[in-house]
């Protein structure tokens, strides 16, 4: 169910996309930079004012990568795993992150953090690289990210 | 008059706490009475330097770097902004010799001007193309560009000028231009670059494109990881317009061309040109079968003008100082410049802008300074995660299109990723079939399935299992990917997963062959 300030959000959000060619996309990121996430009853409305299949919503939602299904932890932590992360240790970093949170990936039991990969940031020539609440950090080591991550207060 | 300090505004730069840099300039500038302007640049795209303070004195820009905000106050009693010596001082920017050795066409501006400043723009030769294409009719620029040979910088390396011509003379109500900023290959950050640092360049190009082929409306799709570049080229863009140099009546030309920035979402495969154009019309972002091609049916389908970022961008240039001024760069089919981008395990890593025809090995050693753990490099995957790993022996090779694809390897983007001999290449391989796996489209079963499969029988070959069985099962499936794939995502991962196997057969468990040991 979505709240009555939601579904205001949404609605607002889908009149002033609906008109723009593929507004879908656009409509979309609206929608979870207002409530950090898509909620699962947004579909039907959109698919309405699109004159879309709720199925066919949903298939644009799943595809990307992007879109969240649920609100996410306080704090978003996202380390590169590709190429040229890996070749300067993105592997131990991941793990390291991993035992630190004890998760393996995902949102921690206490929904502090979130902690997900990502496939390249552009900071490859100063990797590994990752992202702490939209802020993008480099060359980062364990200490590195035991101090971003610990500065708010997340780390047990 | 003030004193003119650089700060860049690059995400690298960022990364690195450049923002915190200026900020403690800022203010320490003011406690000591100091009259200071703070630009933030580009990036110079020498990374290991970053952030990279300058200061402009009359001999020119001074370097200093890599600079912390630690270090402002230091700086600023030993009077840096004077161009003092100092530690961290490099020296004129402009006689490093990493920047002094490159030949930079398209990245010319790159971390020297303001990147949202018109004025900035227009004083380093921008809008030059544009103004000169107006006074062209649209076949004699898009001659300009065939003359030129620009190939499509995106990774396929096909002729932009045959594009443009094809979309010029198909008639319809309305064509598009659409620009493909997804970069979502690792080892790349040149359209990064590109739009953080000089965004006017790529709206010349477009608008070029537009005003050539009679479109009039224009869309730049960039990847969700760029937040960074998708705020400055909106901002751009409504400069630019509010200008005059895009929008309505162009430059009192009478002619329109509107762009918009469309925010992708993060898949991998929308990278390809026509999930692109799916995913622009706000579809799931699975590959069309070709033909039609897009230029002759693309979004919405409309004729459509799609390239990559620095095609677009080295447009400018060739027009504002002709096509034969570019050819006099490259080697053979290959013409003019690439901006190579030297990351991973590296000393020296940055952007490199150079003519075609330079080698790895230039690029590794004279550039890069060799690996950064200092341990030997041992294999360098060129041309983003579908790119070939590429062993020593191949080091010597020129880059350009052709002689790279005659040693079986591709050039893409430019991007280079280094690995010194820690890396088990076995592992990596096993790496790009998981990637394909994770990102393939799902429209065909060579790639959708056969990833899958590739990922099980590499973990069995890492768990030794019978490895020679296992490596012609691999083979065979490499084979059918290559040869029933509809997209390069499917066709392409056979090559870093095979060069890993035939280069590094070591690292799969199966003997070196004699001849290689020697
Ligand atoms: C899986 C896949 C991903 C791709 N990713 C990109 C990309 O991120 N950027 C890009 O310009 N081209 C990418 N391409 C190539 C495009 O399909 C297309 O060739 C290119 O945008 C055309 O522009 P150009 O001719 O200027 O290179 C990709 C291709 C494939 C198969
Ligand atoms: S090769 Fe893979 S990504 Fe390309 S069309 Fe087929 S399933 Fe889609
Ligand atoms: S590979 Fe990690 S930032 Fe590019």
């Amino acid at each position: 169910m979505l709240t009555e300030s939601q579904q205001q959000i949404i609605q607002t959000i889908v009149d002033g996309k609906k008109h723009l060619p593929g507004g879908l996309l656009p409509m979309l990121h609206d929608i979870q930079d207002a409530l950090g996430h898509i909620p699962a009853p947004a579909l039907g409305l959109i698919a309405q004012e699109l004159n879309l299949s709720r199925a066919e919503v949903h298939g644009v939602v799943t595809f990307y990568h992007f879109f969240r299904h649920e609100p996410a932890g306080k704090q978003v932590v996202q380390i590169c795993r590709a190429e040229a992360c890996q070749s300067m240790g993105a592997d131990k970093l991941w793990e390291h992150a991993c035992s630190r949170l004890n998760t393996q990936g995902g949102t921690t039991a206490d929904g502090a953090v979130t902690l997900e990969p990502v496939y390249c940031l552009g900071l490859c020539s100063s990797s590994p690289a990752m992202v702490v609440d939209e802020q993008l950090h480099a060359r980062v080591d364990t200490v590195k990210f035991d101090r971003l991550v610990a500065a708010t207060g997340s780390v047990a | 008059m003030s004193i003119r300090i650089f700060v860049p505004r690059d995400s690298a730069a960022l990364a690195l706490g450049a923002d915190q840099v200026a900020a403690a300039l800022d203010v320490q500038a003011r406690q000591r009475g100091l009259d200071i302007e703070l630009v933030r640049n580009g990036s110079r795209g020498m990374f290991w330097l970053e952030p990279l303070v300058e200061v402009q004195t009359p001999a020119g820009r001074v370097a200093y770097g890599p600079v912390a905000p630690g270090d402002v106050q230091d700086l600023l009693d030993a009077q840096f902004q004077t161009g003092a010596a100092h530690r961290l001082c490099l020296g004129l920017t402009q006689a490093l010799t990493y920047l002094r050795q490159q030949e930079r066409l398209t990245f010319a501006r790159m971390g020297v001007t303001d990147p949202l400043s018109l004025a900035d723009y227009q004083a380093h030769e921008g809008f030059a193309g544009l103004r000169r294409a107006l006074a062209l009719s649209p076949s004699e620029i898009v001659q300009q560009v065939l003359d030129s040979g620009l190939r499509g910088r995106g990774g396929a390396a096909f002729p932009a000028g045959i594009k443009w011509k094809t979309v010029a003379a198909a008639s319809s109500a309305q064509k598009y231009i659409v620009c493909n900023a997804d970069e979502g290959d690792s080892g790349t950050y040149s359209d990064r670059m590109a739009m953080e640092g000089d965004p006017f360049m790529l709206i010349e190009g477009m608008t070029i494109a537009a005003v050539a082929t009679g479109a009039t409306q224009g869309y730049i799709y960039i990847r969700s990881e760029y937040p960074h570049a998708i705020a400055t080229m909106r901002e751009a863009i409504a400069k630019a317009s509010a200008a005059g140099f895009s929008g309505s009546n162009i430059l009192k030309s009478g002619k329109t061309f509107h762009l918009e920035v469309r925010k992708a979402a993060g898949a991998y495969v929308c990278g390809e040109e026509t999930a692109m154009l799916e995913s622009i019309e706000g579809k799931r972002g699975v590959v069309r079968a070709k033909p039609p091609i897009p230029a002759l049916k693309g979004l919405f389908g409309q004729p459509s003008v799609i390239n990559n970022v620095i095609t677009f961008a080295s447009v400018p240039i060739i027009l504002a100082r002709g096509a034969a001024y570019y050819t006099d760069y490259g080697v053979g089919r290959s013409s003019g410049t690439l901006p190579f981008q030297l990351t991973g395990n590296i000393k020296h890593g940055g952007l490199i802008e150079k003519a075609f025809g330079i080698t790895l090995r230039q690029l590794l050693f004279d550039f890069g300074g060799g690996s950064a753990s200092g341990r030997p490099i041992k294999a360098v995957q060129v041309g983003g995660p579908l790119g070939a790993y590429v062993p020593e022996r191949y080091w010597d090779v020129p880059m350009d299109y052709e002689a790279y694809a005659a040693v079986g390897v591709t050039v893409g983007h430019g991007g280079i990723v280094v690995h010194d001999d820690t890396a088990d290449l076995s592992r990596l391989a096993r790496y790009a079939m998981e990637f394909c796996a994770i990102e393939s489209c799902g429209k065909c079963t060579p790639c959708r399935i056969g990833s899958t499969r590739g990922v099980e029988v590499l973990d069995r070959i890492a768990a030794g299992n019978n490895n020679a069985k296992q490596v012609e099962l691999l083979r065979d499936l490499c084979d059918t990917m290559l040869h029933g794939s509809l997209c390069a995502l499917g066709s392409m991962t056979p090559n870093p997963v095979l060069s890993a196997l035939n280069h590094y057969p070591q690292d799969f468990g199966l003997a070196v062959p004699v001849a290689e040991i020697a």
